[in-house]
């Protein structure tokens, strides 16, 4: 379920040409962006979204861990979605506030996904352009070891990392990030390739500027869109990961709770009479993703002008 | 071709080395052992238990017998949970289960989304490209964990026309909502990868010209299009095929299908060593085969490719 | 028999001779209670996981030995009530001294290949359970039975020939013990203390629980088994009380996720399922025929960590008063859990056989006293709302657990202001702290092996492997070594009970209760059966 790797690398070479041709590709995009209603209506969304998680607990009166004895076992009837009560969202099963949970839920959400693409976008880049920039055996033994660990079943190692070394957020980022680097490292080495034959990178290599600096002051730059790009993409991708690691009982702990979290409770409980703690959050859920997704899509399209 | 297999192959052999040293090294350095209970046991009954599975040896003498078991005699050892079972027994009833309903997903997810994406792409912009869009969004979002509930509320409780769950030894209405549970999500992502591919190239010049050339729509579609639009479906379909494998955690928690998949989860809370390993190395032989399998049909669909 | 129930029947019986030959021997009524039977007569029940083993010698969960009771059948039985009746023994008797009992078996029971059922079945398949060889989870049994020389043939220091059982002849089995114990024609209800087919084990070795190789002798052999899916039982045709078994065949399915499986009940597909925590008040109003609680015998407690490894404010017995005070177990029981379950202030369960619950100060208060009560306890022990306690709690993953930790660490906030670190762990994990005391406050439940007091009290004694706590008190350990081979030993209980309360190593929360949705036309369950152990071939299918 990561982000297809082809629909990024176009990304590449239409940021390339831009180079060459000295246009200014990121103006030229911004506009192109702006002109997208999907694009634009993604964007709203994930700023409303944004909002929510931020400053949503400010519009209720209840916290989101605390229970209320009274509606325990009453769920069904006393927590109903109210504005009389306050409990907008109604009650969660244990009789906390949803509304209150939800709004965590979605940070964390939100928090998870942005993480764990930031640290799989960062390995993933630095390791693919040091792979390309070197080239020869170096190239050869990285990228071989990266077709090795494709080849690794991540999704349960990362279920035996975390009921060995428990459940916490540390390892729920370190997980994700191990299974989302590796596409991104592929794809950075691909146009790193294009790149580093480029005259900037050879007049760099000539005086004899160090290695490293060549790769984080020329060539990191230049992979920003597609960086960007499978960013964004990857963010849902991760936030629907999490969900299910939630799903297994192996994600966020109590009295924290994410979007995952909630979902997989509420779905338990449908049969229950107590709907609404499947509904809000699933509205949570499909808003956060999809403004994501359009987002990405937009962002995609905005720097490969190429007409889909 | 063949040499780009063997080497391939060659590859295959440190990947499932390097698997099997990681989940045994993950496994050892767990706390907690398999036979931890609420009333822990007398000293001398845990003994004899350790004795018996070749727990009292050293770690790396426990590797290496476990490794020469696999490879001389593809034996994978005894289950320390299910205590009448070896591994063996356990792959060999969950795997097929697992096999047939994620095969019955694969099939159903490549054939449904490629020919809705296809269609959405010649039709742009008609009901049927909307509906086509407005089910990808849809159903790519929707966990299966929450969409399994939900059939069988409906199709069981309401309808009364399928059973619950359970296997049977595969009866045709045991399949169906497993496979529906299973395929819809990546349904959803063939038929929005086959959709975009199709678009683009169907605004080729190549297509254009054949356009022009005043050969019938569908000789255009079926003979040139299809063929290079498949391409980047294909490199999704690898991924999508082990995705089915996993994925099985779920069905068989819903669907008491008793796949693999429900071991694995079983085997890791319940720290069973040797059922742990045997699924990882199964499932990454599988992932191994099929990334192939995709590399091979790439190369033979795509002649520009060279190895 | 009633008029109604007299048509009924003559309504089944016909149903029956209309239906089919195959069914035309199936009973028309009950034998004892008269109702009518239904023409179908199936059993399909829910379980959440797939037991370890059906060997009896191994089978260690309480599913798994629900299996076994079906498929074997040990020297006795338990009732309805769980009185002991027959089982392949017709009874037994007692030496003066309390240490040799002597089974007399029936001449008829047979197993399922046709041999008769021998006392060398018993003593191959309890040799065989106790020899370190089978490494069985459950040979300590033996030891906990008292059988001369257990100790010492599960530590592999003797052959498992000098294990205190022996056949003179083909029906009289006779048990040797250490010590006199009261309880032990109890013990031999458990699976670990069925026989075993000598010839199927010897030519199938652990392949024999098959349903292929399997050779039992209880009312049911095992025709169908696929791991995580199903396992099915049919009638013995050589049971020796076969003609009285009413139920043809008893389906186990394994379904992890508890709603899902009370869907599928509420579509009909299953007979029985658990109810999913905090449901029992909805079912039990929509469908109050079928929603069912009853005592089962487990007691949820939290246990202190009392060693020095320990959060040093616990070592303090008004902070340990103050915590356990402050529980309101009224909302736990009837708030967080719902289901029929019963506020403990003692530990032992409160329907254990001849038990008789202790009057402790803090089960007389109200919960505002004990609110009161436990503030003063705290500042006693200089604690406050300028110094509050942090205390850590760590309990098994599962939502029960965590819905009674969120209760309590929220109730201890808000009548102590202790703030609680929840924790939770992985099953396995878990054990493992809890073990090796590196924990300040731990969940705890303990399930009574047999229907006596011990066995909930054995767990205070200094030197027992389950003491988490590591409370050492020598008068609990006197009072317990004398209630072992005291006439009356119900005293000595309560007096420990009351030590328990005063001392606090262990706070109990609540006594467990199992609450089931079982189908209205079944049966014969026995929900007086304190252990909960049932019998298939008790149950029965009633017509419509």
């Amino acid at each position: 379920m990561l982000p297809h790797a082809k629909d990024v690398e176009s990304v590449g070479e239409a940021v390339q040409l831009a180079e060459v041709q000295g246009r200014s590709l990121w103006a030229d995009a911004r506009t192109r962006f702006f002109r997208n209603k999907a694009a634009v209506f993604g964007l709203i969304l994930l700023v409303c979204v944004a909002i929510f998680a931020i400053f949503g607990g400010f519009f209720t009166q209840y916290e989101r861990d605390v229970v209320d004895f009274s509606l325990m076992g009453a769920n069904a009837y006393k927590g109903v979605p109210s504005f009389e009560t306050g409990h907008y969202f109604g009650t969660d099963a244990s009789g906390r506030d949803l509304y209150a949970r939800i709004v965590q839920g979605t940070a964390i959400s939100i928090m998870v996904g942005v993480v764990g693409a930031t640290v799989a976008v960062i390995v993933g880049t630095l390791y693919g352009a040091t792979a390309g920039y070197f080239g020869g055996r170096v190239d050869g033994i990285m990228m071989r070891t990266v077709d090795v660990l494709m080849s690794i079943p991540f999704m349960f190692v990362l279920i035996l990392m975390l009921v060995i070394f428990g459940r916490s957020m540390f390892m729920l980022f370190l997980g994700i990030g191990l299974i989302s680097w590796l596409d991104m490292a592929r794809i950075a080495r691909g146009q790193t390739l294009t790149i580093k034959n480029k005259e900037f990178v050879e007049v760099a290599h000539a005086i004899g500027v160090h290695p490293l600096k060549i790769i984080l002051r020329h060539i990191v730059p230049n992979l920003l869109g597609i960086v960007a790009v499978y960013a964004t993409l990857l963010v849902p991708q991760l936030i629907i990961f999490e969900s299910f690691i939630s799903f297994l009982g192996l994600g966020v702990q109590e009295p924290n709770t994410s979007l995952g979290a909630l979902l997989s409770e509420g779905a338990s409980n449908m049969f229950n009479g107590t709907i609404w703690q499947l509904q809000f959050p699933l509205i949570a859920f499909v808003f956060t993703i999809f403004a994501f997704f359009f987002v990405g899509d937009g962002l995609r399209d905005a720097l490969d002008p190429k007409d889909r | 071709m063949l040499s780009f297999i063997a080497r391939r192959l060659a590859v295959a052999i440190p990947t499932l080395l390097i698997l099997v040293v990681l989940s045994f090294v993950l496994m050892y350095a767990a706390p907690g052992g398999p036979f931890n209970s609420e009333r822990p046991l007398p000293p001398a009954v845990l003994a004899n238990i350790e004795a018996k599975y070749g727990l009292d040896q050293p770690f790396w003498k426990q590797i290496a017998n476990y490794v020469v078991g696999v490879v001389t005699q593809f034996d994978f050892g005894p289950s320390f949970q299910y205590k009448d079972r070896s591994v063996n027994d356990i792959i060999a009833q969950g795997f097929p289960v697992t096999l047939t309903y994620g095969a019955w997903s694969f099939v159903v997810a490549a054939v449904v989304g490629i020919s809705l994406g296809a269609a959405a792409a010649i039709k742009q912009n008609s009901w049927l490209d909307y509906m086509a869009v407005g089910f990808t969004i849809g159903a790519q979002v929707l966990p299966n964990f929450v969409m399994a509930p939900i059939l069988v509320l409906i199709f069981t409780l309401w309808l009364g026309w399928l059973p619950g769950g359970g296997w049977n030894g595969g009866q045709w209405e045991n399949l169906i909502l497993p496979v529906i549970a299973l395929s819809t999500s990546y349904m959803a992502s063939i038929a929005r990868i086959t959709r975009s591919s199709m678009l683009e190239v169907l605004n080729t010049n190549f297509i254009r010209t054949a356009q022009a050339k005043g050969l019938s729509p569908s000789r255009v579609i079926f003979r040139h299009a299809l063929k290079p639009a498949m391409l980047p479906v294909l490199s999704y379909l690898g991924p999508t095929f082990v995705f089915m494998i996993t994925g099985s955690v779920v069905i068989d928690i819903f669907f008491s299908t008793g796949g693999i998949g429900r071991f694995f989860v079983d085997s890791a809370f319940n720290r069973d060593y040797s059922v742990i390993m045997g699924i990882t190395i199964l499932v990454g032989s599988m992932t191994i085969l099929f990334n192939l399998l995709v590399d091979v049909l790439y190369a033979w669909i795509d002649p520009k490719i060279r190895y | 028999m009633t008029l109604t129930s007299m048509l009924k029947a003559t309504t089944a019986a016909t149903l029956v001779f209309a239906a089919s030959a195959a069914f035309a021997d199936s009973h028309a009524t009950h034998p004892d209670t008269g109702e009518a039977l239904a023409t179908e007569q199936t059993f399909t029940y829910r379980v959440g996981d797939e037991s370890p083993s059906y060997d009896p010698g191994v089978a260690e969960d309480v599913d798994g030995s629900a299996v076994v009771r079906d498929l074997f059948e040990g020297l006795m039985n338990q009732d309805a009530e769980g009185n002991l009746v027959p089982g392949v023994a017709t009874g037994y008797e007692v030496s003066e001294d309390g240490k040799t009992y002597t089974f007399t078996l029936r001449d008829n029971a047979k197993w399922s290949n046709g041999d008769p059922v021998v006392a060398g079945d018993f003593v191959y398949a309890w040799k065989r359970a106790a020899a370190p060889e089978l490494a069985s989870p459950y040979a300590w049994f033996f030891e906990l039975m008292s059988i001369e020389n257990a100790a010492a043939v599960v530590a592999g220091d003797m052959e498992p020939s000098e294990l205190g059982v022996s056949a003179p002849d083909d029906l009289t089995l006779v048990v040797s013990l250490s010590q006199p114990l009261p309880y032990f024609p109890q013990m031999v209800t458990h699976a670990t203390t069925f026989p075993v087919h000598k010839a199927t084990v010897d030519a199938f070795g652990t392949d024999w629980t098959t349903p292929e190789n399997m050779v039992s002798n209880g009312a049911y052999v095992m025709s169908e088994f696929v791991p995580q899916e199903k396992l099915v039982r049919t009638r013995n045709e050589m049971y020796w009380d076969n003609e009285n078994t009413i139920i043809e065949t008893v389906t186990k399915l394994v379904i992890t996720d508890e709603n899902i499986a009370l869907t599928r009940y509420l579509a009909g597909e299953l007979d029985q399922t658990d109810v999913p925590a905090g449901q029992f008040p909805r079912l039990s109003a929509e469908r109050p025929d079928e929603a069912i609680s009853v005592p089962s015998a487990c007691s949820y407690y939290y246990t202190i960590n009392m060693t020095d490894t320990t959060n040093p404010a616990l070592l303090d017995v008004n902070v340990r008063q103050a915590l356990a005070m402050a529980i309101d177990r009224d909302v736990i029981v009837e708030a967080v859990l719902a289901g029929g379950q019963k506020p403990a202030y003692t530990f032992t369960h409160w329907a254990t056989a001849g038990f008789e619950t202790p009057d402790t100060p803090m089960a007389s208060m109200t919960q505002e006293e004990r609110n009161a009560k436990a503030v003063e306890l705290m500042t006693a022990a200089g604690f406050g709302a300028d110094n509050p306690l942090d205390v850590s709690l760590i309990f098994n993953t599962s939502e029960a657990h965590r819905s009674v930790a969120i209760a309590v660490s929220q109730m201890w906030k808000q009548t102590l202001g202790v703030e609680t670190e929840l924790g939770n762990q992985e099953w396995q994990t878990f054990l493992e702290t809890r073990g090796n005391q590196d924990y300040e406050i731990a969940r705890g439940a303990w399930c009574a092996d047999y229907n006596e007091a011990s066995t909930f009290l054995d767990l205070m004694q200094s030197d027992s492997g389950y003491n988490d706590a590591k409370y050492s008190n020598p008068r609990v350990d006197e009072l317990m070594a004398e209630a072992k081979t005291s006439e009356n030993p119900q005293a000595a209980y309560t007096e420990v009970e009351q030590i328990i309360a005063e001392d606090m190593p262990i706070i109990p929360v609540y006594h467990y209760a199992e609450v089931n949705m079982q189908s209205a036309d079944l049966g014969g369950w026995p929900f007086t059966n304190f252990e909960q152990n049932w019998y298939s071939k008790d149950l029965y299918k009633i017509a419509e």
